[in-house]
């Protein structure tokens, strides 16, 4: 085969889509990309405070090792352990290539990359550019995309929403179906290779830190035709966050990267304004659990002592909150590092983070689980790979903040030539070429059809809260068996109604409420995933904790959780997790490595 | 608390597509505080119903981000172009009215289609031309000043709002600051210094930088605070220089 003949198709415009396409269009090949909002507006852009590398240019003895060994310890040791030591000793070097892209990363007097403090490691490691890093690092991987599809090697289709595989009779990937969401034409298109890059299932909580087109509905797409989904129930929550009407805006864990300190008063409902309570009346609960790490604990710990500290009515106000404070730090500093959310907070709260402090409450933030991927991100389905955080790699049961930048770059730059080399390697299926095409177009028009006929009470909006609200109340920080089970039983209802929806627009130009249907549908099938396996997991790790199994139990659960579609629902099973370079053991963030 | 403003009351430009005529049509939804525009449209999402109570389809709008660094969700909002999401109802006069940006082309109701500016960005060739992605080490050692400068540009996000705003924009006339910002990004870089006479000759053709009326209204709408007049008066000396020098080589 011609080398020119290679096509593969990249679904998502964030971060590890364009590091997979970018890399393809070098290499020579053509690429298909697909987005459902312009790859310039994607979720990538809201990663505010850096991308992880041991650079080690602050003579802190830092190293890609100890980069690694933070990473397989924040993740409470469920990570497969080869592709992070990879990512650890590859991100050096992705620094670099983003530095000579043009992206304006902070510096140092000397001209050099500066680096700053983030959770779960003692060293300055994370590269930042001011605090809007993904915004930075999105655009520079957006411009070289463009360079290549100047020159004709990357066609974009923006504005088009992947629906499903197209599978062969061998249950072989050979293309996509899309859905245009101006004109609601359905197409195929065939492909040597698909590499998922969609990004996260946000969406499900209803209100998270994700943004809009985060539903996860493409991948619970591949999902229900036979791909594995892998440790669902590890949702990150992140710790702090502006709560909000429509959206919980992150706050970045660089404000306590940069000396953010998290306190509330010691006098359940204080009523005094935070900046007349003096410091002995301050109880800055993190610094005093954990004396080494403080205020930069793992997430998933952070979030717990927030989530507890207010439930035992020490929340400001007595409400769920706690105060994030920078007002001690000069504010040309704030300005400088931390100046792009300081301007969210001041625009959504009004008060300026300079001279009073935040008031914060933990976000569904990430989702550690994803499709399940081998070490060159391939899927379990031939033909048919995944890159960044809608894969399952790299992160085990929680994820280290700025890894998630790194290991969508990463996670692009291993796909794409792994698809390439697929792609070389395949007979093309030439008899059954145009009919599998047709066939499933068919099927997903039908799917169409019957939304657009149906005129049922339901309102699909009305569904979507709802199933948010459950999410969020019970599979999220603390988790019950009980409340599980009938979280679940929830969703089966919300399937039932669902049947029962109508799209409640006549005008079908343009029109969001299809779209929208397709995406609850799939939302409504990811979140039974990510409920139950958090049921069937009896143990505490990471993101997920159960106060009746509060200890992590690897005898019984060091392994991952694979779910499969199934008309009956999800089947679980477990395979185990590779922990052959560094022995599991105990955290305990309290005292220093 | 009988005071209290219990609706929120909207006027919303509507169009069913680009071949229909456009209409207003009004909304009147339940006041809760903290809202921002974005809110109130999901509300009408989930429950189509105007002020008069009679059903409407609903109104239908870009969002993503929902924290002002995506830009998608730009509209005019009380005359004024800006980002829905960070419009906060409680600091807006009503009723509040919604209207399409007029410089691009409407889809359908508060959707326009920018690809226009995507274009831009092809045309003036904003990208650093590095040798391949493979490692070569760090790149060009800068001071903190160089960087804070490129990154004031670097934090544009494609919004439209300077080229809403700017009234030498329209009908393919101008380029507009959008794209002279990113030259000058792009300009600044030591690497892209090296191919700064490719972006210099497009300012330089028709539709060029000399367009620039000097309204100086882009940098007063700019939600992301870039110095696009200050953009636009380097590249100006730049073209000028770069002109005079290709006459002297001719």
């Amino acid at each position: 085969m011609a080398k020119n003949d290679i096509k593969i198709a990249v679904v998502g415009g964030g971060l590890a889509g364009l590091s997979a396409a970018m890399k393809i269009a070098e290499a020579g090949h053509h690429v298909d990309l697909f987005s459902v909002v312009a790859v310039r507006r994607s979720h990538s852009v809201c990663a505010q405070g850096g991308i992880n590398a041991a650079v080690n240019t602050k003579g802190e003895g830092d190293s890609p090792w100890k980069h690694f060994d933070d990473t397989v310890y924040g993740g409470d040791f469920l990570a497969d352990q080869p592709p992070v030591k990879a990512m650890c000793e590859m991100a050096p070097s992705i620094i670099y290539l983003f530095d000579r892209m043009g992206v304006p990363f902070s510096r140092t007097k000397e001209g050099l990359l500066d680096f700053r403090r983030f959770g779960g490691t003692l060293h300055h490691r994370t590269a930042f550019a001011g605090a809007s890093t993904g915004q930075q690092l999105l655009y520079a991987l957006d411009e070289q995309v463009r360079r290549y599809e100047a020159l004709g090697r990357v066609t974009k289709y923006e504005g088009w929403e992947m629906l499903s595989l197209v599978l062969d009779s061998h249950q072989v990937c050979r293309g996509i179906v899309a859905m245009n969401r101006q004109t609601l034409e359905v197409k195929a298109f065939p492909a040597d290779a698909v590499i998922m890059a969609t990004g996260g299932p946000g969406l499900i909580f209803g209100k998270s830190t994700n943004s809009q087109v985060c539903t996860g509905s493409a991948v619970s797409a591949c999902y229900q035709q036979g791909a594995r989904y892998a440790n669902g129930e590890f949702i990150q929550v992140h710790p702090t966050a502006i709560p909000g009407e429509d959206k919980l805006r992150l706050m970045s864990e660089s404000a306590r990267g940069e000396g953010g300190r998290i306190w509330v008063p010691r006098k359940k409902g204080d009523t005094r304004p935070p900046q007349e309570i003096p410091e002995k009346e301050r109880w800055y609960f993190l610094e005093e659990k954990y004396p080494a790490y403080g205020n930069l604990v793992p997430r998933d710990i952070a979030t717990r002592e927030i989530f507890m500290v207010c439930l035992q009515g020490y929340g400001v106000g007595g409400k769920n909150q706690v105060y994030l404070d920078l007002t001690h730090i000069p504010e040309e500093v704030l300005n400088r590092k931390l100046g792009a959310i300081l301007e969210i907070y001041e625009m959504f709260v009004g008060d300026d983070p300079r001279h009073v402090p935040m008031r914060i409450f933990p976000a569904v933030h990430y989702s550690m689980g994803g499709l399940w991927v081998d070490y060159n991100q391939r899927t379990n389905i031939p033909g048919l790979l995944a890159a960044g955080e809608c894969d399952f790699s790299i992160h085990g049961a929680n994820r280290l903040g700025a890894n998630s930048l790194v290991s969508c770059v990463y996670g692009g730059f291993v796909a794409a030539p792994a698809a390439i080399e697929y792609a070389k390697s395949i007979e093309r299926n030439g008899a059954e070429g145009s009919k599998i095409y047709e066939d499933e177009v068919k099927r997903q028009q039908e799917i169409n059809e019957r939304l657009i006929r149906q005129t049922g009470k339901e309102n699909q909006y009305a569904i979507h809260e709802e199933m948010g609200r459950w999410m969020t109340e019970n599979v999220t920080v603390i988790r019950y068996n009980d409340k599980l089970k009938e979280t679940d039983n929830k969703l089966l209802e919300l399937l039932d109604r669902y049947k029962r929806i109508s799209l409640n627009d006549s005008n079908m130009w343009a029109t969001h409420a299809l779209p929208h249907a397709r995406q609850l549908y799939n939302m409504l099938q990811l979140a039974r995933v990510i409920t139950l396996g958090a049921l069937n997991r009896n143990e505490s790790r990471g993101a997920h904790y159960k106060p009746e199994f509060p200890e992590r139990d690897d005898e019984n659960w060091l392994k991952t959780t694979i779910a499969e579609y199934s008309d009956e629902g999800p089947v679980f099973s477990y395979i185990p997790v590779d922990v052959s370079l560094i022995k599991p053991r105990k955290r305990d963030y309290s005292k220093a490595k | 608390m009988g005071t209290e403003r219990k609706f929120i009351e909207l006027r919303i430009r509507r169009r069913a597509n680009p071949h229909s005529e456009p209409y207003w049509e009004e909304f009147a939804i339940p006041y809760r505080p903290n809202m921002n525009i974005i809110s109130c449209l999901m509300e009408i999402r989930k429950n189509p119903v105007t002020k008069d109570g009679r059903p409407t389809t609903p109104v239908v709008w870009e969002m993503n981000c929902l924290e002002q660094v995506c830009g998608i969700c730009t509209m005019v909002i009380n005359g004024r172009v800006r980002q829905s999401c960070s419009a906060l109802v409680d600091q807006l006069e009503q009723p509040i009215t919604l209207e399409p940006m007029s410089k691009f082309p409407n889809v359908r109701d508060l959707v326009v289609d920018r690809s226009e500016m995507f274009n831009h960005l092809k045309r003036i060739k904003a990208w650093i031309e590095i040798d391949g992605t493979y490692d070569l080490g760090p790149g060009p050692r800068m001071s903190q000043e160089e960087v804070e400068e490129r990154y004031a540009y670097s934090r544009c996000m494609t919004c439209g709002c300077c080229l809403e705003a700017c009234p030498q924009y329209g009908d393919g006339n101008y380029i507009g600051p959008q794209a002279i910002a990113q030259v000058r990004l792009m300009n600044m870089h030591p690497t892209g210094r090296m191919t700064r006479d490719d972006r210099l000759q497009v300012l330089m053709e028709e539709d060029g930088i000399h367009k620039c009326g000097n309204a100086q209204n882009c940098v007063r709408v700019c939600p992301m605070k870039l110095p696009l007049t200050k953009a636009i008066y380097e590249e100006n000396r730049e073209t000028t220089w770069y002109g005079l020098f290709s006459l002297l080589r001719r």
